[in-house]
């Protein structure tokens, strides 16, 4: 089953709206619970990430009888250095966007700690990629 | 133990979200850091923050959480507390500060386990 929600950057107050949709599919596909709480802090992340950083973007959910494979791709200034962006604490988060409690690093080691593979690829000026995939057995 | 004990026993102002004072609790996190919360509470727990805007909304809902308790007297923002009636997870407010109002939280929600 494949799903594709529209990610709008710079919009906080629907941010959160994609992942939402996502937990109510996997709660009517009976899929675990521990599953659906971790898939949910991954893309959530994920999400705010595109609000806080890009100009727009998709989130693609392929949810499969073994797997849940999402997408999350957006057009927007890219990260020119994976690692360190990956490093806790590390953020390039405007001042406003701190002040509403976003912006403190933690997002990518969430993503990370949430999911059983993830994969990043970004173009400086084109854009990022992020691939979070969560196996169901 | 329930949200309505709390708010009660705490003296808590009900902002928003009456509906869901019937939600049990089953433990807490104090943190204004949006993914702290979102990595580390758990459902079923009250959120004591000081943030007001509509993405503790969106927190609360995909996390699950009982409540969420504001510190000092604030007030969520009203697009906040429309999503807080939608959804039947309440916003409540203290005049405390966040340290004296998650000792006392602490307290209760463990004497009543």
């Amino acid at each position: 089953m494949e799903f594709k929600f529209t990610i709008e950057g710079g919009n906080f107050s629907k941010a959160g709206s994609a992942s939402s949709e996502v937990k109510k599919i996997l709660k009517q596909l009976n899929v675990n619970p521990k599953i659906i709480k971790r898939t949910v802090v991954s893309l959530y992340e994920a999400e705010v990430n595109v609000v806080a950083h890009a100009f727009e973007g998709n989130m693609n959910v392929d949810i499969d009888t073994d797997k849940i494979v999402v997408k999350i791709e957006d057009k927007g200034p890219g990260i020119p250095d994976i690692d360190q962006a990956m490093q806790e604490g590390y953020s390039t988060a405007t001042p406003q966007v701190r002040e509403m409690g976003f912006g403190a690093g933690m997002g990518l080691p969430n993503i990370k700690r949430n999911s059983d593979q993830m994969n990043i690829t970004s173009k400086v000026d084109v854009g990022t990629e992020v691939e979070i995939i969560n196996y169901l057995g | 133990m329930i949200v309505r004990d709390i708010v009660e026993k705490l003296g808590l102002k009900v902002c928003s979200g009456e509906n869901g004072l019937n939600r049990e609790i089953e433990g807490g996190y104090t943190s204004d850091l949006l993914s702290d919360v979102m990595g580390n509470a758990d459902e079923n727990h009250v959120w004591v923050t000081l943030q007001t805007h509509k993405n503790i909304m969106a927190i609360a809902s995909l996390k699950e959480l009982a409540a969420i308790v504001l510190v000092k007297g604030y007030e969520p923002e009203a697009d906040a507390a429309e999503q807080s009636n939608e959804e039947g997870i309440p916003i409540l407010s203290s005049e405390e500060e966040a340290f004296e109002l998650t000792g006392k939280l602490y307290e209760i929600i463990n004497q009543a386990k």
